[in-house]
């Protein structure tokens, strides 16, 4: 144990004129140093501040509820006041937009520019991670700014779409419907695939293998695929089936892709977007989408 | 103070007592653990029996077992680094995320994960924003969807079957901490488990019976094999999903 005695009488230290604790462990004295006294007076303010501060805002817990403060403040209260607000702000330029059908926004120009630039940032936030900033898809994701369109590319389609979702099985409204997996379940040997797919890259004007029997490519089309793709295999927005003839393959238009897509079918999911948006935010995003470029009558 | 600098001897006030405090460490150490439960009694302890601390909900139940391993597999990666699961009462927030959280959209979450630090955006209603194979590509190779992501990805974990064989262990734990886990569900789990990865099982029902509205799919695209991705998946799919804000009253819970 150090020699701790207490000494009692403060001595005035000769080299720094100040005094000193009285303490003196091991012989070492201590220098007296008081807190600054603008500090000393900061600290005893933020305490007088904090007995305010309880006054005024919620602050302390009692049995069974707390104390609420003077205003009743609740910061839940109030971001319901700043959406409440955010929506006045938009309405003195924007009401129009929660009435007015979506043709009617399309073709008026100043409700078209008011959509568009809420639409635009809607789809930075909501569209963007799988159609791309500009819209412009890749990856299994569709090209919403072409007008090859799967599910349709009218006001009404799009709304729809978006609305609902594709494959959404949380939403009945959803547009279910679904490629089969023709060869996982049997419906087509493995030959057969080929030689369908052949068929199909010969409508597409692909390159087509050397001696492929087209006729009974033609055959099996129309057998298991034209019910969906059509006849001409120009394909059948009501099911999501897509135009076979034209360059756009969103999974590949590789042999391997096109045997894969038969094989064990297709078909991308898209979250419905009722309930996550507010309608007029999803009618903003539905002209926003049909002016990207594709936006059909 | 006066007593000493003032050089008069000291009277036996109780101010003179801190001495003891400051020549005997354990009273010290005691002292501090007093003060501090003090502290830890008001600001602490009034929320675990304030009723209005959770909101009344409709909706909310403890995660599955498959959701209870992704929920293993995010704290394991440390998710959580990067991306809160909280959205804060404010209007940017919810303009960008969806309604605030809610206290009782955390009470099953333990430990929760409300995070104070976003490199990434809020995870706390990601579920049923985007598809399960969206979410498969992004964890696998986050840049080859969003191309200006700097999220490492985590191609392993679709590689990689889940290890779920204690998985019940880890409902009893959790049960021990006040999650409503019962014997059923916990003797269930590793059939619940398999039954939620597959629609076609044959404790599919009794799964939905047990966990009511679960999405019950397979997660991965990989139906022969549970994967750390099936569960993981399973899990961000059901973040912020369960309160039905139907039923959800805002204005009695204003605090």
């Amino acid at each position: 144990m150090a020699d701790t005695t207490h000494n009692t009488h403060a001595e005035l230290d000769a080299v720094s004129g100040q005094t000193t604790t009285g303490h003196s462990w091991d012989g070492i004295k201590e220098l007296n140093t008081p807190l600054p006294r603008w500090w000393l007076w900061t600290f005893y303010l933020t305490i007088i501040w904090s007995i305010g501060y309880w006054v005024v805002y919620p602050a302390w817990p009692l049995i069974s509820s707390h104390t609420t403060g003077l205003f009743g403040y609740s910061s839940r209260a109030e971001v319901a006041q700043d959406l409440r607000d955010l929506e006045a702000r938009r309405d003195l330029q924007a009401a129009v937009l929660k009435t007015a059908e979506l043709e009617q926004i399309r073709n008026d120009p100043t409700l078209l520019r008011l959509a568009v630039a809420r639409g635009k940032a809607a789809f930075g936030d909501n569209c963007a991670g799988c159609h791309g900033l500009g819209g412009a898809g890749g990856n299994t994701y569709p090209n919403l700014t072409d007008d090859e369109w799967i599910w349709g590319g009218t006001l009404a389609d799009i709304s729809t779409t978006i609305n609902h979702g594709i494959r959404w099985d949380q939403d009945t409204n959803s547009r279910m419907s679904q490629m089969l997996a023709f060869g996982r379940t049997g419906t087509l040997k493995a030959a057969e695939i080929s030689t369908v797919v052949e068929y199909t890259r010969s409508l597409a004007k692909l390159d087509v293998a050397n001696g492929a029997d087209l006729a009974a490519g033609a055959k099996l089309f129309a057998e298991n695929c034209a019910s969906c793709h059509g006849d001409q295999a120009k394909g059948n927005k009501e099911l999501g089936a897509p135009d076979l003839t034209d360059a756009i393959w969103l999974y590949g238009n590789s042999r391997a892709a096109m045997i894969e897509t038969v094989t064990n079918g297709r078909g991308g999911i898209m979250p419905a977007w009722t309930g996550r948006l507010d309608p007029v935010t999803i009618k903003a995003l539905t002209v926003y989408v049909h002016s990207l470029g594709g936006g059909q009558k | 103070m006066s007593d000493i600098t003032s050089g008069k001897a000291p009277k036996p006030s109780l101010w003179s007592k801190h001495k003891i405090f400051e020549t005997n460490s354990i009273i010290l150490i005691i002292g501090i653990l007093v003060v501090i439960s003090i502290g830890g009694l008001v600001e602490i302890a009034p929320l675990f029996y304030l009723k209005s601390t959770i909101e009344k909900v409709e909706g909310m139940r403890p995660y599955t077992p498959l959701e209870l391993a992704g929920r293993a597999i995010y704290v394991r990666e440390g998710c959580y680094n990067c991306h809160s699961q909280m959205i804060r009462p404010m209007r940017d927030e919810v303009e960008r995320y969806g309604h605030y959280s809610l206290a009782a959209e955390s009470m099953y979450d333990k430990p929760f994960q409300w995070g104070s630090k976003r490199t990434g955006p809020d995870l706390a209603r990601v579920g049923g924003k985007y598809s399960d194979a969206w979410q498969l590509q992004h964890l696998n190779a986050p840049r080859s969807i969003v191309p200006q992501s700097i999220m490492p990805g985590y191609p392993f974990l679709a590689q990689t079957d889940l290890a779920a064989n204690d998985i019940a262990t880890e409902m009893k734990v959790q049960s021990v901490t006040g999650v409503p886990y019962t014997k059923e569900m916990m003797e269930a789990a590793l059939d619940d488990l398999r039954a939620q990865t597959d629609p076609d099982h044959p404790k599919a029902a009794e799964f939905a019976k047990r966990y009511p509205k679960a999405n019950a799919r397979d997660f991965d695209g990989n139906p022969q094999r549970i994967t750390e991705a099936d569960a993981l998946i399973a899990y961000l799919q059901v973040l912020g999903t369960l309160v039905d804000f139907k039923t959800y009253d805002n204005k009695a819970n204003l605090r």
